[in-house]
């Protein structure tokens, strides 16, 4: 398969406004005449659905849970980023690029993500109309946070709840299409295949989650607003219900999987409490502007944190890279963490976790401030664990978080497959290797209210139609495999919940292609993946019918996914022979431990094609060209 | 709909109604009040007879009673409406409830204090007001100051003034709640004015009461 | 630890449902009381039965998928939490627990503890929102917003749409859920051009889906998993009597 970017030519700033000048438009009175689905109504879908819906499309919405506010965004704490130099400390859409791209170890593409820093600006405006109460100072403007990976304070924010203002916003932008009847709204619907004509996607089939029925939607172009794969690992800080089935069946039918080893452990979550931890819970990476991050510099010291004098005490962060300091970038911050675990320096009683510590901060502000500033967090982090965070240190441990890998998608968004876009954490285009603090809903909403109505826009002007219909054989055939697919999995009635399935499957994933790769573990992996999903394949047991409400065999099908894609990660991770962001093989890295590219070889996104059965991939290459950045080492020191 | 009928129809309009019929009732409460101070006057009544014949005669006065009247019907039958409405948005009653956790007791009791409260006014109504404006009668101190010695009327009219308190400790702060004015600013006020209303009134009624049982006795012996 | 637990199980909205016992055995107070339920929902399985149907999702207390009624509180015992952070540390052992879904007649039973709270989105479909147009819009500063203001915007902003309010209520009220969307539009400039139209719309959708009508018990701002306050209902009732005049 031959892919292309297809990157607008000209200079970099230019190339975005010249495309939209160069793109066909859809005449007004015509755009009724266009069926689209969206998939998912988290930031990007919500916001792509009621942004096209604006524009007089005739939108359809599908969401697996009864209302789009309940989507996985809503979790967000930190903020969103703009640059748009509020704090005046020398700010601008050159510095939002180059931060995330070197955020991303040189392997984004530039024209993507400087797009992102140039549109970024106007989300906060669109918000901000929206109602969205972002913090504002006394007289009234917005007020800004620093975050990981920049030394600007360009980060806005609604609390420790940014995900969730932002998404009721783009929800409440959705609402508006839906009672203005420009978007029809589908509740408790999962995607569960994408069906081809011609060669476009043109339609998709759904399971009614209430009474099973499996329903097909034609349709003149697709988009998927699907979220990431973290739930591949089990133990995640995404929702429960978060999956990968709509973009992995999606790439089962032909879309190609970018960069899947590119996976994202966020340095503060609260740890592991036990065997029976369904998930895990993040704690706002903003919590590292005012908290200092320690570890005993004695190795095994199991005395309690405030009996640890301030001179026995290692901030090691602060330490080894002293001008970022507590706010190097996540994958930095995450290896350091476990670096200094396997070292023997945890803490607490597991001794997988270092010290998150308030008493510098609350010294300094005093209490209200740091209650204002991060009150929730604080209080959902002592519900959780019963310590109270003012009085000791917070305990905290990486964790899988985001993934920057999914749907290989060009510069329209657009995948391999016609017709076919892939918006927000779904697709893999604007983080490579890492992602920075407080991009992810930048990325998000600019995909949705900015980016895609164009380009969406552009493919149906530019393409010709044929009438598809919900009762034709392509949408017959696909029905029939997703219900066959159901059946199969009821047939079984094995001896293990599909839980135990899936925390088993997690549990290799994040011991071998977790934090730290190695060669062996993950062919060991390669080796103890498949036998899992064999075994999975014989003896889960579901309960139950698919006529009604049947959560154990929702819960089946999306784990039934995640090991095929797990799978992909671990073969993506083996074949990426260098470590950058958040992939880290340890036999890559520099003398003090940092992640070492090979841009001769690896400087490329690795878009993987599905070859009729899993674990058996073709590789494609989509060459990366940097003509305004330089990679080089990154260095937070 | 006449976009009055569909406001006062609304859950809100509803509400709203409520707490306007109930704040004019307490006004009344006031006055009602002032004229029952007259009673402790040493004077065998007379002060009090006069208003009483005052408040008899005067057309204006007549025409607010009926008002008055129609304002209390209006609060029955709204709250009535209102309570059947309630009872039938939770078709399903739970199996374990504890809103004794949430709620204040006042505030439970509505119904309850509401259909007490009812029963003494039928009562208060008959032993007095049906004497003055149906039977006539011009010496109502004496009606009164006979009927307090009775001990057990003394007891249910002391008991139903605790109902009284208890309707008025949810009911006047709600109906500021229901009318929008019960905001952060103004709400130590307001529940301070409450104060007048669920404890200072129904204790003046009782100290009338009370006094009326322990020193109008001879009062009462001399008339006859 | 070792519960037993008196589950409401309701097959499907047509079912006249039934209170089933379980017992849930070595259970850590670590746990949360979800990840209690998930045990038991094991058990079941293997045991060939339909495991209880229950919303959740971010079990972080903020998707506002998650809500039942634990021994007759929504969202059990404690302030300012959602079902999902509710931990077993606060039971005791041998306890009994009463699990019943949210009862309203505008909130239809659909499994076993989970509720259809779609009631809820066509109340906010027909005025929660601020018609703002995808661009062209000026520049997020040239919008003020006193910091009082946002806070106070922030703070009914913050509901979660759990629908424990409504459960809560002796009156299966919604009012703390509509007035929560209808205040925060009501204090920021950005709401101000359908201030009027919203408030009405939106009660009117309300009572058009059967919810009760406030009596002001604050039930709902008790049981709240974000504290909204019930100063919120007092601007709307303001509101709505404005929008009269």
């Amino acid at each position: 398969m031959t892919i292309k970017s297809n990157i607008p030519k000209g200079p970099l700033d230019k190339k975005w406004s010249n495309h939209k000048f160069n793109m066909k438009l859809v005449n007004p009175a015509n755009r009724r005449k266009y069926k689209i689905i969206v998939v998912g109504t988290g930031l990007a879908g919500a916001s792509v659905a009621a942004t096209l819906g604006e524009l007089g499309y005739n939108v359809h919405s599908f969401c697996y849970h009864e209302s789009p506010r309940r989507a996985h965004s809503i979790a967000a704490q930190g903020g969103i980023n703009a640059p748009k130099n509020y704090s005046n400390d020398g700010d601008s859409v050159y510095r939002l690029f180059y931060d995330t791209i070197k955020g991303g170890d040189y392997r984004a593409r530039e024209a993507n993500v400087y797009r992102l820093a140039e549109v970024s600006g106007s989300i906060i405006d669109q918000c901000v109309a929206q109602g969205v109460p972002f913090a504002r100072d006394y007289a009234g403007y917005l007020d800004n946070r620093s975050f990981g990976g920049a030394q600007v304070a360009r980060t806005f924010y609604a609390r420790g709840q940014t995900g969730q203002q932002l998404l009721l916003g783009a929800y409440a932008a959705l609402n508006r299409q839906i009672d203005a009847g420009s978007v029809k709204f589908y509740e408790r619907r999962e995607m569960l295949d994408l069906v081809m004509v011609e060669g476009k996607a043109r339609g998709i089939i759904a399971r009614n989650l209430i009474n099973g029925k499996i329903e097909s939607y034609a349709a003149d172009a697709v988009v998927l607003a699907t979220g990431g794969y973290a739930n591949v690992f089990f133990l995640s800080t995404n929702a429960k219900a978060s999956n990968a089935t709509a973009v992995w069946r999606a790439h089962k039918r032909g879309a190609l999987f970018a960069n899947p080893c590119f996976t994202q452990i966020h340095p503060t979550c609260i740890p592991v409490s036990g065997e029976h931890q369904s998930k895990l819970t993040l704690m706002s990476e903003s919590l590292r502007n005012d908290g200092r991050v320690w570890v005993p510099k004695q190795k095994g010291d199991s005395r309690q944190a405030n009996q640890i004098p301030e001179n026995e005490r290692d901030y090691y962060l602060e330490r080894l890279y002293p001008s970022f300091g507590n706010l190097v970038p996540r994958d930095v911050a995450s290896r350091r963490a476990k670096e200094m675990c396997d070292n023997g320096y945890g803490v607490g009683s597991s001794k997988m976790a270092v010290y998150l510590d308030f008493a510098d901060a609350i010294k300094r502000l005093g209490k209200d401030a740091i209650f204002e500033k991060y009150g929730n967090l604080l209080d959902m982090y002592k519900q959780i664990t019963g310590e109270d965070p003012y009085q000791v240190p917070m305990r905290i441990y990486p964790a899988v978080h985001y993934t920057m890998g999914g749907l290989w998608v060009d510069y329209n968004l657009m995948s391999s497959i016609s017709g076919l876009f892939i918006l927000g954490e779904a697709n893999f285009s604007d983080h490579g290797a890492n992602r920075l603090g407080a991009s992810a809903l930048m990325q998000g909403l600019a995909d949705g209210y900015f980016i895609a109505p164009y380009t969406i826009s552009n493919y149906l002007a530019s393409n010709k139609f044929s009438p598809v219909k919900e009762e034709q054989k392509e949408f017959t055939d696909a029905e029939n495999s997703v219900t066959s697919t159901i059946n199969k999995l009821l047939s079984i009635d094995g001896n293990k919940t599909v839980d135990e399935f899936h925390r088993e499957f997690g549990k290799v994933m994040w011991d071998y292609v977790g934090m730290g790769r190695t060669k062996q573990g993950l062919q060991k992996a390669l080796k103890l993946l498949p036998e899992i999903r064999s075994k999975f394949w014989k003896e889960v047991k579901i309960t139950g019918n698919a006529h009604d409400i049947n959560t154990e065999l929702e819960k089946a099908q999306r784990v039934a996914d995640f090991m095929e894609l797990g799978e992909l990660i671990a073969i993506d991770a083996l074949h990426r022979e260098e470590s950058c962001g958040g992939h880290f093989r340890e036999e890559f890295q520099t003398e003090e431990g940092e992640a070492k590219r090979n841009d001769k070889k690896f400087s490329y996104v690795a878009a993987w094609e599905f070859s009729g059965k899993p674990g058996s991939p073709k590789l494609n290459k989509e060459k990366l060209d940097f003509e305004e950045v330089h990679p080089s080492q990154r260095s937070y020191k | 709909m006449n976009p009055f009928f569909k406001f006062i129809n609304s859950s809100v309009g509803k509400k709203i109604l409520m707490s306007l019929t109930g704040m004019l009732l307490s006004i009344f409460l006031v006055e009602h009040l002032a004229g029952n101070l007259l009673l402790l006057k040493n004077d065998s009544g007379e002060a009090f007879n006069a208003y009483a014949k005052f408040m008899g005669g005067n057309p204006i006065v007549r025409t607010m009673e009926i008002g008055l009247l129609g304002i209390i019907l209006l609060h029955i039958f709204n709250g009535i409406r209102l309570w059947l409405e309630n009872r039938g948005a939770r078709d399903k009653k739970y199996d374990s409830y504890q809103l004794s956790e949430n709620t204040t007791l006042q505030s439970r009791m509505m119904k309850l204090s509401a259909a007490l409260f009812l029963w003494f006014l039928i009562v208060h109504m008959r032993t007095f007001w049906f004497h003055a404006r149906i039977l006539g009668e011009h010496d109502i101190a004496s009606l009164v100051y006979s009927t307090f010695q009775q001990l057990w009327y003394v007891v249910f009219y002391l008991g139903s003034l605790v109902v009284v308190g208890f309707h008025l400790r949810h009911g006047f702060q709600s109906a500021f709640q229901t009318l929008g004015l019960r905001t952060k600013k103004y709400q130590s006020l307001i529940d301070f004015i409450a104060v007048l209303f669920w404890f200072v009134i129904p204790a003046g009624f009782a100290f009338i009461t009370i006094f009326i049982y322990l020193y109008k006795g001879n009062a009462v012996a001399l008339a006859q | 630890m070792n519960l037993t637990l008196k589950v409401w199980r309701q097959k499907d909205k047509n079912d006249e449902g039934r209170f089933i016992e379980y017992s849930a055995k070595n259970i850590s107070p670590d746990m949360s009381f979800l990840e209690m339920l998930d045990i038991v929902n094991i058990d079941l399985v293997k045991k060939g039965e339909t495991p209880i149907v229950f919303d959740h999702d971010c079990r972080e207390g903020i998707c506002g998928s998650c809500g039942m009624m634990i021994n007759g509180r929504a969202h059990g015992p404690g302030r300012g939490i959602a079902t999902c952070q509710l931990h077993m540390r606060s039971f005791a052992d041998d306890d009994e627990i009463v699990i019943e879904p949210w009862r309203a007649k505008s909130f239809p039973v659909l499994k076993d503890l989970m509720v259809d709270r779609t009631s809820f989105e066509r109340i906010m479909r027909s005025g929660g929102y601020t018609s703002a147009k995808t661009g062209g819009i000026p520049d997020g500063n040239s919008i003020l917003v006193p910091k009082p203001v946002a806070d106070e915007a922030f703070d009914a902003a913050a509901c979660i749409g759990c629908g424990a309010c409504v459960a809560a209520c002796p009156n299966s009220s919604a009012m703390l859920f509509v007035s929560a969307k209808v205040s925060q539009l009501a204090l920021l400039p950005q709401g101000q051009a359908e201030r009027e139209t919203r408030v009405q719309r939106m009660v009117a959708q309300m009572d058009e889906e059967k919810f009760g009508s406030c009596s002001n018990t604050y039930a709902c701002e008790a049981e709240c998993p974000k504290g909204i306050s019930v100063v919120h209902i007092a601007r709307l009732n303001r509101e709505y009597i404005t929008a009269q005049l």
